[in-house]
């Protein structure tokens, strides 16, 4: 066979029931505390702060890592149940998500001992916001475009240029960014990159929040002017971050915040229709929920994969490319089955509200971490078609 | 896979490699291989799989049963393997020995009905049977007065109407008039037509997934040899794309099904909310992935894809038409939505999250 695509059927272990019962028992807590609203999906708008360090608190971020460095030394399955369910809830997850799946694993494989010491327990704790700059103006997709110049100066670089479209880069306290550091070489244009850990919040640094298509402020343009940052701060080899980028792509590609991000509206229209469907709702909510289901058990597997030290690169991707697609179908297909709920239904203003939502949402979600042709490609090499 | 469940594939892998070659056949208008293919399947023991040894069969677990089915839908087998190893299951739930030779299951519709009538003959029609011209024996599922009835029934004592069905296997209609059965014995409690449904909708499931994985092979092998515009057509980033979706639906195909079986393997009673979610989501999924998945196989194939003298569509035919048996997607998608919606939106997310 050309593909030996594996999806097997790995089951969350007992341990990990326990733990989601704690943490749906944490979360009606914080709902009943009025720290989030379930029914309101724009949880990014909710900066939390408190709750990120209650979560913390908890032992739920940086769940994974060493002990020494503040984490749990707990499985990926059980931190698949700890994002799953607050995920679902509508939790605002704004301020710790991208330390905690992201640039926490970055660190504990790349930055030297003094600084995991320093930042990798306020991460457990919840203390630390980090955001991700990879876009610049003229470089998305097509990472190894990127220009934002680090120059060599006395005891560390100077950089100069502008990161875009970088999530939560108005509240971070730090980025994990590539740098040019040298230009790209005629053998290997992805050559001259290097990944840097930047401390926000400091002059030299500029954050222009830009507008979203849902009224949100989310992501934002961050302009560098003769920042400084230190030897020590350089995360790995100079000019091979291309090195660093991809197998890492697996944890990021194929968690559950990769289908369940518009997963809301289902919920709220299986309420809006009642006990007894009509036949087209049923269907509907019937394919819906098969669709749904065969998502987790693929994302699942792959979190299973993880645990058991593979690199699942294009099985992952295929979970993002199935996954963000239908959280992006979805609310047009609920919209499609809303139109014949009765006028009575309770929740119907809802419904409508979360459907306006979402559908603004929609067109973002093949886009961030990697663009639907950027995986579909990814997928054809594995195929061996490239 | 645990070993014995890859020991017990890998020997239908050899024979199907061996005696089943999609190529030989396709040229073969005969059906020469058929009599030679049934014959080393039945001296490996495969077609009664899940009946155990005191019931005559070889008594191989779920599971390894299951990892058949997965290479002989990869193999898009033509022989009523799938349908015999079912109705060895079926007669087993009753304790009922099984016979040698081809069997099939009715009714394979959940709208059909045998009865079990007063003087313990049978009555009924049942449509779309996978193979029933074929068989020896079938193992019938009836609703009597006091409950349901499994039985097993002589295929000479029944009418058949013969028919094609899409994939180019018989796909016939039986009907029994006041047959008498060879032995007919109570369904266990909880057991009825619906799980039967399930359990037929799994077997389905897993041969879809296999031919969807067999369809990706032999697309991205043609992808890599036929060349237009003076290169390779798999360089053509639209081809790529369009191949990329079809990994991606056979791995969903794939990951739900063996899901299913894997939760039906491991299940103490099939008649729970977990083996309803699971094997009604498999026939639902798989199905849409047969549909996406063979378009796409022959879009990458172009014209050579539609002509009888390609393989292609002992594979893209056969999962298009598993489809319809034991239920269809749109059927199990209104039941699914139906429990769904009796469960209530709060219980929706915890009965995903169970799995």
């Amino acid at each position: 066979m050309t593909a030996a695509l594996r999806f097997d059927p790995i089951r969350l272990p007992e341990k990990c029931e326990q733990l989601r019962k704690e943490v749906r028992a944490f979360l009606a807590e914080e709902i009943a505390a009025g720290t989030f609203d379930p029914y309101a999906p724009n949880r990014e708008d909710n900066d939390a702060p408190e709750f990120s360090r209650r979560v913390g608190a908890k032992g739920w971020l940086g769940m994974t890592w060493p002990k020494k460095y503040g984490g749990q030394e707990r499985s990926f399955l059980e931190r698949y149940v700890v994002t799953e369910e607050m995920r679902v809830a509508n939790a605002p997850t704004r301020r710790f998500f991208v330390a905690d799946r992201q640039s926490g694993p970055v660190l504990l494989k790349y930055a030297p001992e003094h600084i995991k010491m320093d930042i990798l327990p306020r991460i457990c704790r919840g203390e630390v916001c980090f955001a991700i700059g990879m876009s610049e103006p003229n470089s998305g997709s097509d990472l190894f475009a990127a220009k934002t110049r680090a120059t060599k100066t006395d005891g560390g670089y100077l950089i100069n240029g502008t990161k875009i479209w970088t999530s939560s880069a108005h509240i971070a306290d730090y980025m994990i960014a590539i740098f040019r550091t040298s230009p790209p070489t005629k053998e290997n244009r992805r050559h001259g990159l290097t990944q840097f850990l930047v401390k926000m919040k400091q002059p030299g640094i500029q954050v222009n929040p830009i507008g979203q298509i849902t009224g949100q402020f989310e992501f934002n343009e961050v302009v560098f002017t003769d920042y400084f940052v230190p030897d020590d701060h350089v995360l790995g080899e100079v000019d091979g971050a291309w090195k660093q980028a991809t197998s890492e792509l697996a944890y990021e590609r194929s968690g559950p915040e990769r289908f369940l991000e518009t997963y809301y509206v289902l919920t709220e229209l299986v309420r809006a229709v009642g006990k007894n469907p009509d036949t087209r709702s049923a269907e509907g909510i019937g394919r819906l929920v098969a669709q749904v289901h065969t998502m987790r058990r693929m994302s699942v597997s792959v979190a299973g994969m993880l645990q058991a030290g593979k690199e699942p690169v294009v099985e992952a991707s295929i979970v993002k490319d199935i996954g963000t697609v239908w959280e992006q179908q979805l609310p047009h297909r609920v919209r499609d089955l809303a139109a014949f709920v009765e006028e009575t239904a309770t929740n119907r203003e809802t419904l409508e509200k979360q459907l306006d939502f979402a559908i603004k949402t929609a067109p973002k979600l093949t886009i961030q971490g990697g663009t639907t042709e950027v995986l579909r490609g990814i997928i054809a090499r594995g195929l061996g078609l490239r | 896979m645990a070993e014995s469940e890859n020991i017990v594939a890998e020997t239908a892998e050899k024979i199907f490699a061996d005696l089943a070659d999609a190529q030989t056949i396709n040229h073969d208008k005969q059906g020469a291989w058929k009599a030679p293919l049934w014959q080393a399947l039945t001296e490996a023991g495969l077609p009664l799989s899940w009946v155990p040894d005191d019931l005559g069969g070889s008594g191989a677990s779920l599971a390894e049963g299951f990892s058949v089915l997965n290479v002989a839908g990869r193999h898009a087998i033509a022989v009523p393997l799938a349908e015999t190893m079912l109705a060895g299951w079926l007669l087993t739930q009753a304790k009922i020995a099984s016979p040698e030779g081809e069997m099939t299951v009715l009714p394979a519709s959940p709208k059909d009905r045998v009865t079990l009538n007063a003087g313990s003959s049978l009555s009924g029609r049942a449509r779309g049977v996978p193979f029933a011209k074929d068989a020896k024996h079938f193992a019938v599922l009836a609703t009597g007065k006091d409950g349901i009835s499994i039985a097993l029934v002589d295929a000479a004592k029944c009418r058949i109407e013969s028919s094609t069905g899409l994939g180019g296997d018989h796909n016939d209609t039986v009907t029994l008039d006041e047959v008498q059965p060879v032995t007919t014995k109570p369904a266990p409690k909880g057991f009825d037509q619906t799980t039967l449904m399930l359990m037929g909708g799994v077997v389905r499931s897993l041969q879809i997934a296999g031919a969807l994985e067999a369809m990706l092979d032999i697309s991205v092998r043609y992808s890599n040899e036929r060349v237009a515009f003076e290169k390779k057509i798999s360089k053509f980033q639209a081809v790529q794309h369009n191949l990329a979706r079809l990994a991606g639906e056979s791995a969903a195909a794939l990951a739900a099904a063996t899901s299913a079986a894997d939760t039906i393997a491991n299940a103490k009673s099939l008649d729970n909310d977990a083996v309803f979610l699971e094997a009604a989501a498999a026939k639902i999924r798989c199905s849409e992935a047969a549909e996406k998945g063979s378009g796409i196989a022959h879009q990458v194939h172009g014209a050579i894809g539609f002509t009888n003298e390609h393989i292609l569509h002992r594979y893209s035919l056969r999962a298009l038409a598993w489809r319809d048996d034991f239920g269809s997607e749109s059927y199990w998608a209104v039941e699914l939505g139906k429990l769904v919606a009796e469960r209530g939106a709060d219980e929706l997310w915890p009965l995903v999250a169970s799995r």
